[in-house]
């Protein structure tokens, strides 16, 4: 299927794609990799005016270190990420997930910030860069502003970016000495994760000092898992305390119900896969 | 090298494939790649409602959209588009509605053709559909078959007054095949009765499907991603009278088909139609969207089955009772793929007495029609689900029930109570031979040790023991099942000047491996090198007449015909060559390409060299004409019978529901095998199949009748991920019925693997109280089944 | 309308492309390379896979105008032109281990595994299933390709020892 036509921008730099936003109005997007997009396109699901193409914007790509955080460019591949030395140092949560996005070709081309841009519930990363805190860098006509993962994710398929906006960097706080877990379950490798859980924990001696849960389709936004930390949090390191603490894994949850799976079943499966997500996390 | 006089025997030769030098470096002709000079494209509207009339219909405004050529409606083109055809009336009485291939005043599926616009590309054509305007006024929708052939129900054809298409019966005590059910089920000591759902699947071919029309020069040639070039070019003659000797179709490459492109679609007839309009060369090519709500589905029936056995596990009779799903429409064999099943529940069994009866449904749906096994795999699931049943009612280890009633290897040829004749077959060679490369003894004490331990991981172990009909068909039973043509199959040989063959034949294939098999075949009966032989097909200008590719029947019949033909060749070269060499056709023996003088060494003519002076004709014996050809046909007297045991062991979590195969072995006995190579890649592809219906694939529509499943986003076809390595073996038991001795094994693997998977998956969870999961057994519906027969205890 | 300058199988073109255009379709439609080919339209089928730079995509999830200043590579360019009747590892691998039936998936699965030797030289049995989770084949049910690609992973391991280079974007012949 051929997408609708479109008006095509590829600027070279933020400045002029922030531009090119602006000029175009309410019904331009963002294309990064295209790889959600392109698709949709196909289907005639999106029909912008313009496509405003990230694809020439150097200071987009690559990973940097910063300080306490490591940065992310938004137009950093999912194959680049994976081979990034200091994503695999300081967020290894980032590698798992991302090696489990779609397939190698589209990791080949999507990209980082698309991916979370996009906004899929269903999706690996969000869930991923609201367990770690991430700071989203959004470049828009009036500057730069830092948005909390938490609240970058609206609803389906929308984060807070304004028309004139986009995804420009993430900043990754820095994890050192946790052990972490991503859990997708899925039936074929192609399909979208009926539930996935994020996990990262920090041991301190025989207990659990401190953990971050986010759950991938369980709402219309990646969702935090409070409940879970706050009850792992200073407790024991075992399958037990951790079956436990995995039980609260369907609070602040409204999953869907659809051809993969009920509501309740989706409930049943947060807590199954966050008990082991949090277990592999935590080494056991 | 030098060159060896004696001719190696090339059946049984794992031989690579002719075929694949073009496909591997991309030099592929299919229909797709075909656009002829001035070539316009075609896009198809679509109606979003599953049942509406249409009231009106506004093209203006896509006609004045920039590119477009033409655009039309059904109603423009009632006169000059027909009706689909279907081939297979399996009843006097059968309910047949009308087919138009654009809609003219009703709709009765989401996805039927509503308008054609053609323009001079294919995004003109498609951002053109935008500007169509119609008006439906919706009518009532009816999705499911019990509802449909239920009192007051909306109908879809609402001048036939029904839903019904057919019923159609067969009953042992009347056929006088055997005795009657309903006794045999007030009698039995054991009655296990069931009920299975047939998911609608979605045959899901590689290659989109294409056409291409071109009307140059006072014919029209089109060109098709078909797998049945002379049934369509036949149906098509009927049906847009157009003159059959002016249509020329040629199925190109074709990627895959499974039962898919065994059609006459709306699209070749619209492609045709505008073609015939606008006196230019017209192409459609289908997006997979397109493909996956409107090509036709397959399966889709319930099936309710009573079993009547003895304490000992004996089977003393066997009712089935099938709802089978038209869809909207009757397509090319529609009514006749339930009753290719119809004498297949009965299976490998002795059984005394057996009913069955099947009634064809009209619902708002895509029509569906034959996908690979067609009828066969229905049965076999319902029948070897039924076995396990019956064993876990008995107590008794699943291979022990079967045992006590297959028909054992010195009953053979045996007539079943189905009326089938089968000629050969080693049912306990096969299940031996499975059962040790499976390791059954230690999967069932692992299996115990996990049950024994609470392990959420539990391993489940399913069984099939299969047996198939194929090789269509004996034209004469074709007849008495009404179908409207014949089972032969064609074949003609040309020995060239140069001593090269081609081979014409009249099976069409789309990935079967034909040009290497026939060259094997042909290679053997004539002596001559593999490379010489040169196969032809999928061309009505070159092969004018066939049968084409489906029901496992290229080999049995096209196979057989190409024997038939070699055979006529050798009896006019030795003709010839007792001519060339001075003596009688008596004194001459025929061996590795040679015609040699009894007891007389060096006194001999090669068939090249009498291709030859056939060719030349300068000094050809009376009444032998200058060709070394023959045309030949063959029409077999019984169908094959491929059977085998496959054994699947799964774990299952029994927390989130998830199965995963652990280990799969099938034993397959398709007879003599004329390339190992072939048979396996088949057997693989089938289990691949078979195990998508087991835990995948599934056509969904929503309460309103749209396609949910409209994407390889949520159809969801296996890929290498998702499915594990097989162990493949085989038995050799040559069927009697053609010379080769071979059965057939296109749809063996995915006839087979269904129940062995499903059966693996119950038997896991049978300690909990498990007796059946629906397909496909999805981690969701896997889990809801523990849930339910726990009463939701674990959750 | 978008000027785009793509190296295709060793060949640079410069062309207008409208912006919609898929780089599939600007490769069969424009360039006649037909040998890449269209299986699905929501990028699962894999069947369109072609090397962009070397790495797999999927030519039917990128538009045209994406591919300008890239080096594309398709199952048409796997062996240097000339070379008449010579096949890549990967795809004498696929013939040997009758790794194909109706062909159709064919190309794509080839370069997709192009692609994973690239980056993975030795890969098991499950390391290769994994990497070929994006294309689709509906025929062999994977056996034979599995089979394929690890045998051509050990002819280009053992070519790589004898050999000194390879061109961009194509494993080695």
């Amino acid at each position: 299927m051929i997408p609708a036509a479109f008006e095509y921008v590829r600027p070279d730099s933020v400045e002029e794609a922030v531009s090119a936003l602006r000029q175009a109005g309410e019904d331009a997007k963002v294309i990064g990799g295209g790889q959600s997009l392109v698709p949709m396109l196909r289907l005639r699901l999106a029909l912008p005016t313009t496509l405003v193409d990230l694809g020439r914007i150097e200071e987009l790509r690559g990973v940097r270190d910063d300080g306490d955080a490591i940065v992310i460019g938004a137009m950093t591949t999912h194959h680049d990420v994976l081979g990034d030395a200091l994503v695999q140092r300081y967020a290894p949560l980032v590698a798992q997930a991302t090696e489990t996005v779609g397939d190698r070709q589209v990791r080949n081309l999507g990209t980082f910030g698309g991916s979370l841009a996009h906004a899929d519930p269903a999706g690996d990363l969000p869930a991923v860069a609201v367990a770690l805190d991430a700071q989203m860098v959004v470049a828009g006509s009036s500057g730069r502003r830092t948005v909390p993962a938490a609240d970058f994710f609206v609803d389906y398929l929308t984060t807070v970016l304004e028309p004139d906006e986009l995804l420009a960097e993430v900043r990754v706080p820095k994890l050192d000495g946790w052990g972490v877990h991503y859990e997708k379950f899925h039936q074929t490798a192609q399909a979208w994760a009926i539930v996935g859980v994020a996990a990262a924990v920090r041991r301190s001696n025989g207990s659990i000092a401190e953990a971050r849960v986010g759950l991938t389709n369980v709402a219309s936004v990646p969702v935090r898992g409070r409940a879970v930390e706050a009850a792992l949090a200073g407790g024991e390191a075992s399958a037990g305390a951790i079956a436990s603490a995995a039980e609260q894994a369907g609070e602040g949850t409204s999953p869907s119900t659809d051809l993969t799976g009920s509501a309740e079943y989706r409930q049943h499966l947060s807590r199954v896969l966050t008990r082991r997500a949090v277990s592999a996390a935590a080494g056991l | 090298m030098s060159v060896v006089e004696e001719h190696r025997p090339e059946v049984g030769n794992a031989r690579l494939r002719k075929e694949d030098a073009h496909l591997v470096t991309g030099q592929t002709n299919w229909t797709d790649n075909i656009t002829p000079p001035g070539t316009l494209h075609i896009a198809i509207l679509r109606s979003p409602m599953a049942h509406a009339r249409i009231t009106d219909i506004d093209l203006g405004p896509a006609r004045d959209r920039p590119g477009v050529v033409a655009v039309f409606s059904g109603r423009d083109v009632a006169d000059e588009q027909g009706t689909l055809p279907c081939a297979w009336p399996v009843t006097e009485d059968m309910v047949h509605p009308d087919h138009p291939a654009l809609a003219v005043d009703e709709v009765r599926f989401a996805g039927e053709a509503v308008a054609v616009v053609v323009a001079r590309d294919t995004a003109s054509a498609v951002d053109a559909l935008e500007a169509i305007e119609v008006d439906y006024d919706p009518l009532p929708v009816v999705l499911d078959m019990e509802a449909a052939v239920a009192d007051g129900s909306p109908l879809v054809h609402a001048d036939k007054g029904t839903n019904s298409s057919f019923t159609w019966v067969f009953d042992s005590a009347e056929a006088g095949t055997g005795g009657s059910v309903d006794e045999a089920l007030g009698d039995a000591e054991v009655t296990v009765s069931r009920r299975f759902l047939q998911q609608r699947l979605i045959p899901s071919f590689m290659e989109p499907r294409s056409v291409v029309v071109d009307p140059t020069g006072g014919q029209f040639t089109m060109w098709s991603a078909t797998q049945i070039p002379h049934i369509l070019r036949l149906m098509l003659a009927l049906t847009t009278n157009t003159p059959e000797h002016k249509l020329r179709v040629v199925a190109p490459d074709v990627g895959g088909g499974f039962g898919g492109k065994l059609q006459v679609t709306p699209e070749e007839v619209i492609t045709l139609v505008a073609a015939k309009r606008l006196h230019k060369p017209v192409k459609y090519t289908e997006t997979r969207s397109d493909s996956l709500l409107t090509a036709h589905h397959g399966r889709d029936q319930i099936q309710q089955l009573d079993l009547a056995a003895r304490r000992d596990g004996t089977i003393t009779g066997l009712k089935v009772r099938l709802l089978a799903n038209m869809g909207a429409y009757l397509g090319l064999v529609t009514p006749g793929v339930p009753l290719l099943g119809a004498f297949m529940f009965n299976a490998i069994y002795k059984m005394p007495a057996y009913r069955f009866e099947c009634t064809g449904v009209f619902t708002n749906t895509a029509w569906t029609d034959a996908y690979r096994g067609a009828g066969r795999p229905e049965a076999t699931f319902a029948i070897e689900r039924m076995m396990d049943e019956l064993a876990a009612e008995l107590g008794m280890d699943p291979m022990e029930v079967r045992r006590r009633n297959w028909i054992a290897h010195e009953e053979f040829p045996f007539t079943t109570v189905a009326g089938l004749t089968y000629d050969s077959g080693n049912y306990e060679a096969a299940t031996d031979k499975a059962m040790e490369l499976f390791g059954y003894d230690a999967l069932r004490r692992e299996q115990a040790e996990r049950r024994e331990r609470g392990d959420p991981v539990q391993l489940g172990l399913g069984i099939s023991t299969y047996t198939e009909m194929c090789g269509l068909a004996p034209s004469r039973v074709l007849g008495s099942l009404s179908y409207g043509a014949g089972g032969w199959e064609t074949a003609s040989l040309h020995m060239l000047p140069s001593g090269k063959v081609e081979v014409v034949t009249g099976s069409s294939a789309h990935g079967q491996g034909h040009e290497t098999a026939w060259s094997q075949i042909v290679a053997d009966q004539l002596g001559v090198p593999f490379e010489d032989v040169e196969v032809l097909h999928g061309d009505t200008r070159v092969s004018a007449k066939g049968m084409d590719t489906y029901g496992s029947r290229s080999l049995t019949v096209g196979g057989t015909a190409v024997i038939a033909a070699c055979g006529k060749v050798i009896d006019k070269a030795r003709k010839v060559a007792a001519h060339m060499l001075e003596c009688a056709e008596d004194d001459l023996e025929f061996a590795d390409g040679s015609f040699r003088v009894k007891g007389s060494p060096g006194s001999e003519k090669s068939i090249q060299e009498i291709a030859l002076a056939t060719f030349a004709a300068h000094d050809l014996p009376d009444g032998v004409e200058a060709s070394l050809d023959s045309d030949a046909t063959f029409d077999p007297e019984n169908f094959s019978f491929p059977h085998g045991t496959h054994l699947c062991a799964t774990e299952v979590d029994t927390e989130t529901g998830m199965v995963k195969i652990r280990s799969y072995v099938s034993v397959d006995d398709v007879g003599h095998v004329v390339n190992p190579l072939i048979v396996d890649g088949q057997v693989h592809g089938g289990l691949a199949q078979g195990i998508g219906q087991a835990l995948f694939e599934n056509a969904v529509y929503d309460s309103d009748g749209n396609l949910l499943t409209g994407t390889f986003v949520d159809y969801t076809v296996p890929s290498p991920a998702d499915l594990p390595a097989f162990t493949t073996a085989r038995t050799e038991t040559p069927a009697t019925t053609n010379p080769l001795g071979v059965k057939g094994v296109g749809e063996a693997g995915t006839i087979a693997s269904t129940p062995a998977v499903v059966n693996a998956v119950v038997d896991a969870l049978r300690p909990m109280g498990v007796n059946d999961v629906p397909m496909p057994c999805s981690p969701h519906r896997v889990w809801q089944a523990i849930q339910d027969a726990n009463g939701g205890a674990s959750s | 309308m978008t000027n785009i300058s793509v190296t295709v199988d060793g060949v640079r073109y410069d062309d207008d492309v409208e912006p919609r255009t898929l780089l599939v379709q600007y490769l069969r439609e424009r360039l006649g390379k037909v040998g890449t080919v269209v299986g699905c339209d929501t990028s699962n089928c894999g069947a369109c896979t072609v090397l962009l730079d070397g790495r797999g995509v999927k030519s039917c999830s990128l538009l045209a105008a994406q591919s300008d200043g890239h080096v594309v590579t398709t199952v048409e360019g796997l062996v240097p032109t000339g070379e008449d009747g010579a096949l890549h590892p990967v795809q004498r691998a696929f013939h040997e281990q009758h790794a194909l039936q109706c062909g159709f998936c064919t190309p794509g699965m080839m370069m997709a595994a192009c692609d994973l030797l690239a980056d993975n030289p030795d890969p098991s049995d499950e390391e290769i299933r994994e990497g070929l989770e994006g294309n689709l084949c509906r025929c062999t049910g994977y056996q034979n390709i599995v089979r394929a690609v690890s045998a051509a992973a050990a002819e280009l391991r053992s070519a790589r020892g004898a050999a000194p280079s390879t061109p961009e974007g194509v494993a080695s012949a």
